[in-house]
Parts: structure tokens; sequence; C-alpha cells
């Protein structure tokens, strides 16, 4: 594995070589491929950004990082609106978290609910993952630690529509700000599962509007990521994404296909295991580390 | 539109009849199309890059038979090299002389650890050894409680002294490595044949945790180290196989939730990047969800061209 030369070194200082040959174009494509962009949308970029270096005559270098820098951005879309739709007049805002297996779903629920409570909300958290060995249990433990409560079923392998149902009942109940619903792990590939979630969504609505889903991926997540939009989309209309362990080495380039080709905005980022790793997306930091030496 | 990659090589190369040797422009159409496959299912670049390398190398001026068209040829070349490099050394679980026999789990956060301690507990039960479980991982919120419902739907005992954090006990308590050798120390004494040791999920960067886990396993002297690593991800496998190799040298692979519909291009980062074997598959939830790992059906799903190869091998 070629390490040192070339390719250690972060993109920008590559791209302050005097001039732009056919390695550094090559070099360009591999950083974005490593970032997990995609070989179309990596593709793409790169040939459109010889286009225009070609049209514009230049060869700086500087001219050519820029360059990068604005398509990259222009992907990623700073414009999109990334707010979460948490103020439903009357009612409370109903909530549901998503994804496979593993990813920081109830993680997720628990930084997000203490985001909401030091905006002074009243939160309640459903278990709704009635599968997964001690979940429940796990989400409780968040509950506890971010102060709010949560309902969940004493029966193990519950039915995961009827917890959601009782949840959003108990938020109506005590006029709660936000019901966020965490849901088991599930791969898009099954059916049955992605049936049972789409019966979550719709007993829910039963009761209410769902304000927000929230399909959460996992940062370290390849080409695979773009199926689990385009499926959950699909069974529960995604409002939003959280691109969770960003706080290791993955980039999580997934998500640039996945806003291109769903429109779906990465709205929180999730930077850690603690209560308070939860941030708001934010396009160009998330384009710098795109370019960022690994 | 060509979807798969055998749609493109075969429209490729239709007009193309095997004579002769594999000429250079022969290569690299196919070599192009295998890159952007291998590329498209998550196989890292510099893996890619070196391996394209070799087969291109390989392939020219080899023969051409008379059944395969030169595509076909280098997809076969392919086929061999990917098994060459997934199936190098596959092995199953080795055993200590000296029981027990001490297994321990090691991995990114979410990847599957907890699951399979319960699968292999099981499994291992069922060919007549005696496992127990030892819950290391104090740290994500009721991991502990979670390997406890995974031992006992196993029927297999967890050796838990140390709740770790819940409701009930919100900062951890215990220090993982201790737990880990009274947890051996335990097996020995209840003659236990095998002990295998669930850890906290950590990130190859954070070199804290990683030295608890190199401190774990030589606490023990642990036998096996498996790495698991989730089949969805994508090019920070070989980051995250590299640093865990270094952390804690591991000994195999167990490549997790691969009852997706990911290609699974990591086992070749993860298995080019550090020649460790991929043992393991793990396919589902559930106890029994868990197979021998089969070089040849990866290299299928990586190539995503299952009709192809077996035309190709028939040949
Ligand atoms: N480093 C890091 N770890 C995280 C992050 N978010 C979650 N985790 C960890 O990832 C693991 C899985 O998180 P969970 O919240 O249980 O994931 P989940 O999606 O609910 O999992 P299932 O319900 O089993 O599908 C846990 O060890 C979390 O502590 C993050 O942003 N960074
Ligand atoms: N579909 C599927 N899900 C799996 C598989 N292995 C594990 N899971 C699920 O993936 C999620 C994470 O599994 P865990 O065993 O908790 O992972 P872990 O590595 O112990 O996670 P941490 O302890 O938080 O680092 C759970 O929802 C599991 O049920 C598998 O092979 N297939
Ligand atoms: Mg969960
Ligand atoms: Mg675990």
């Amino acid at each position: 594995v070629k390490s040192n030369n070339v390719f250690g070194k972060s993109l920008l200082a590559l791209l302050s070589s005097d001039s732009i040959d056919e390695d550094v174009w090559d070099e360009i494509e591999e950083t974005l491929l490593m970032a997990d962009l995609g070989t179309e949308p990596t593709m793409e970029l790169v040939e459109r950004l010889r286009e225009r270096v070609t049209v514009e005559g230049s060869r700086d270098p500087e001219r050519v990082r820029s360059l990068l820098r604005e398509e990259l951005t222009a992907l990623v879309d700073p414009s999109l609106d990334r707010s979460l739709t948490l103020d439903a007049s009357g009612r409370p805002a109903v909530m549901m978290v998503v994804g496979v297996n593993g990813v920081g779903k109830t993680t997720t629920v628990g930084k997000l609910a203490r985001v909401l409570v030091a905006e002074d909300k009243d939160v309640i958290l459903g278990a709704a993952d009635t599968f997964r060995a001690a979940a429940a249990e796990q989400l409780t433990t968040w509950g506890a630690r971010v102060g709010v409560p949560t309902v969940k079923s004493d029966v193990e392998g519950a039915d995961p529509a009827s917890v959601a149902y009782e949840a959003v009942s108990a938020g109506i109940e005590h006029e709660v700000d936000v019901v966020m619903v965490d849901t088991a792990g599930r791969l898009q590939n099954k059916a049955n599962l992605m049936d049972e979630l789409g019966k979550v969504k719709r007993v829910i609505e039963k009761l209410s509007d769902v304000d927000e889903v929230l399909l959460v991926l996992d940062a370290t997540t390849g080409q695979n990521g773009l199926n689990q939009a385009k499926v959950f989309s699909e069974v529960v209309d995604v409002s939003g994404i959280v691109l969770t362990k960003l706080d290791g080495t993955a980039r999580g380039g997934i998500v640039v296909a996945i806003q291109r080709q769903l429109g779906v905005p990465v709205k929180l980022v999730g930077l850690g295991e603690g209560p308070d790793d939860l941030a708001p997306f934010d396009a160009e930091s998330f384009v710098d580390a795109l370019l960022e030496e690994r | 539109v060509f979807n798969s990659l055998s749609d493109r090589l075969t429209a490729t190369f239709k007009n193309l009849r095997g004579k002769g040797r594999l000429t250079e422009a022969d290569i690299d159409g196919t070599a192009r199309e295998i890159r952007r496959a291998l590329l498209d299912a998550d196989v890292a670049v510099p893996v890619v890059r070196e391996f394209i390398a070799r087969v291109k190398a390989r392939s020219l001026g080899s023969e051409v038979s008379e059944a395969l068209n030169p595509g076909q040829q280098v997809v076969k070349i392919v086929n061999e090299e990917l098994v060459g490099i997934l199936g190098g050394q596959t092995r199953e679980l080795q055993f200590a002389k000296h029981p027990p026999t001490i297994i321990m789990l090691a991995g990114l956060q979410g990847a599957g650890k907890t699951t399979l301690a319960g699968k292999l507990a099981y499994r291992l039960k069922n060919q007549g050894h005696t496992p127990m479980l030892v819950a290391c991982d104090l740290q994500r919120p009721n991991a502990v409680n979670q390997l406890q419902v995974g031992g006992g739907r196993a029927g297999v005992p967890v050796y838990a002294p140390h709740p770790g954090v819940s409701s009930e006990a919100e900062t951890p308590t215990g220090d993982p490595v201790q737990v880990a050798r009274a947890g051996v120390a335990e097996a020995r004494e209840k003659l236990h044949d095998v002990v295998i040791i669930d850890t906290a999920g950590r990130l190859g960067v954070d070199t804290e945790l990683m030295q608890q886990a190199a401190d774990i396993k030589s606490a023990v002297g642990a036998h096996e180290v498996l790495f698991v690593i989730d089949a969805m991800i994508g090019q920070d496998a070989v980051t995250t196989a590299q640093s865990f190799n270094e952390g804690v040298d591991f000994t195999g692979v167990v490549l997790s939730k691969l009852d997706g519909d990911a290609r699974g291009g990591a086992a070749l980062s993860v298995a080019s990047v550090t020649g460790k074997p991929v043992m393991y598959a793990s396919t589902g939830e559930g106890l029994k969800d868990f197979e021998v790992f089969h070089p040849d059906r990866m290299a299928r799903r990586i190539l995503d061209m299952g009709d192809v190869l077996s035309l190709i091998e028939q040949a």
C-alpha cells in the first residue's frame, strides 16, 4: 500500500505543487473516492473541474484548489434548510429515529433529548425497539441521564407500533413539547422489518402527524448508505439525516450522493458517545474535512 | 445503460473472441471496469490500486483459452486473485492446549461484538464446549445487560461483576482489565474450557481505549482476538483495520451484517492490508445467524457477477 509519498499528503498540499498534471487529477479522484463520495459523483466532479480549468485556461494550483472546494460545496449545498421541525402548535412534535443496525439511533435520541431539555422543552422518549436485547433499558438509561421519562413495554418482543402509540399518547396527555420514538435497527433489504417500520409510523399517525423522521447513518458506511437512504425514504419518508461517528477517521462522503439523489439534508452530526457529542451539520466544515489530510 | 459489471464486460468484449495472447488493450478496458466494480463494492482505494496492478501484470501475455474471450479471461484471473486473498488462510478457531481458550472481541462501536459473543457461545456450546462470557464493556449504556440477555438465550453463564453504565449506575464502576482477569480466573475455577470476552466499541484513533484493549489482551493472554467489522463499511476499513491490527494484533476477522445488501468490499480490504484471515460471517441478529466464511461466495458478491463466474469456472 502506497502511503507516504503523494498519497499521505493532504490534497491541498498536493495542489500547491507547481503545475497540474495527470497524476494530480488521479490523486484528486482518489482523495474523493477515499472519502466515500462514490465513483459516479467523484468522476463527474473531477470531469467538471477539468473542464472549468481548461475553459479558464488556468493551471494555477491556487485556483484549482478553490474551484474544487467550490464544486464540493455546491454539491453539499449550504443553502439547504437543515433545521428540525419541532414546533407543532397545540400538540407535541413527534419524531421518529430510524436506520440500520448499530449506527447510533438510541445514542442520538439521548443526545438530542439533552439538547431539547437545554432549550427548556418537555420531552418524552418511546422505546419502540422491542427487539434487540436490552435496547429499551439502554434508552431508559439515556432518558435518566438527560432527565426525561421513557415509555417502554415490560414485555419482551412487544409490538413496537403499540409502544410508539403509547409514547405519543402519553406525550399528548402530558402536553409535552416533543415525543422521540427510538426504533429497532433493521437492514433495508428485510421486507418484513421495513413493513413493520411503516406500520409503526402509520399507527402513530392515528394520533398525530410525524413531524420529523431522522435516518441515522454511520459515517463509516460506504456505498450501501445510498440504498439505506432510498429504502428508508420510501417506507417512512425520511426528513433528515444524522451522520454519526464523525469523531473517527471516516468522512461520511456517501451523504453527498444521498442529498443529491434524494434531496434529504443532513441535519445533525454525531461526534462521540457522550451526551454533548451532537452538533448541527455544517457544510463548510464538512467539505474541509473531506479534503483534509488523513 | 449497463448495470452490472457482467453486462458492461459482455458489451465491451462482444466482438473479441479469444485468440492467442492477451494484449495490453484487451486488458485495459476490462481493468477499468473491474476497478470501478471494486470501488463500487467499497474495496479501499489503495487496495484496488495494488490489486489491479497485480491483475494486469498477471493477465498480460497470458494465454487466452478457447472458451473465453479476453474480458472473461481477465475476469477469471481477477476471481482467482480475489479468492486467493480472501481465502489465503481461512481457518476456524484454534483451541488452547491448556484450557480455557480465551477469545476476545474487538472493533468499532456498533460493529456487532456483543451479538457475536452470544452467537459464538451458542455455537461452541453446541459443539460440546463449556463457554463462559465475560462482560468487559462497562461504558456503553446497558452493554452488560445486553450480554446477559445474549448469554441467557444461548444458555451460557455470563461473568458480570459490574453492571456498567445503566440507569441505576450512571457512572461506570470497575475496570475492564480487572474484570477480564477475574473472569478468566473464574472460568478456570469453574472449569469452563472457553472464555469469550466482550469489549466496548472503540475508534481506531482513540489511543487511550486502544491501549485498554491491548491491556485486556495481555492481562488474560488471549489466544484469539477477533476483529469484528461491519460489512457495510466503506473506505475507512483500511485505516480502522490497521489501527486495530497495531493496537491489539488481532488473530482473525469476523464480517458482520452480511445479511444486508452491501457488497462487502471491506473483506478484501481488511484481508489484504492485514493478511489476517476472515474466519466467520455474521448474518443476522439471531443466535444461529453465523457461519464459516466462504471466500468464493464473497468474491462473487464483491464482483457482483455470479453468473459469469459460474460460466468461467466451468470453462
Ligand atoms: N464514536 C462514536 N460512537 C457513537 C456515536 N454515536 C453512537 N455511538 C456508539 O455506537 C454504538 C451503537 O450506538 P447505538 O445508539 O446503540 O446504535 P443503534 O443504532 O441504536 O443500534 P441498534 O439499536 O442496535 O440498531 C454505541 O457504542 C454508541 O456509544 C458517535 O457519534 N461517535
Ligand atoms: N442484521 C444484522 N444485525 C446484526 C448483526 N450483528 C449484529 N447486529 C445488530 O447490530 C447492532 C449492533 O450490534 P452489537 O452486538 O450491539 O454491536 P457491538 O459491536 O457490541 O456495539 P457496541 O458495544 O456499542 O460497540 C444490533 O442491533 C445487533 O442486533 C448481523 O450479522 N446482522
Ligand atoms: Mg438502538
Ligand atoms: Mg457491545
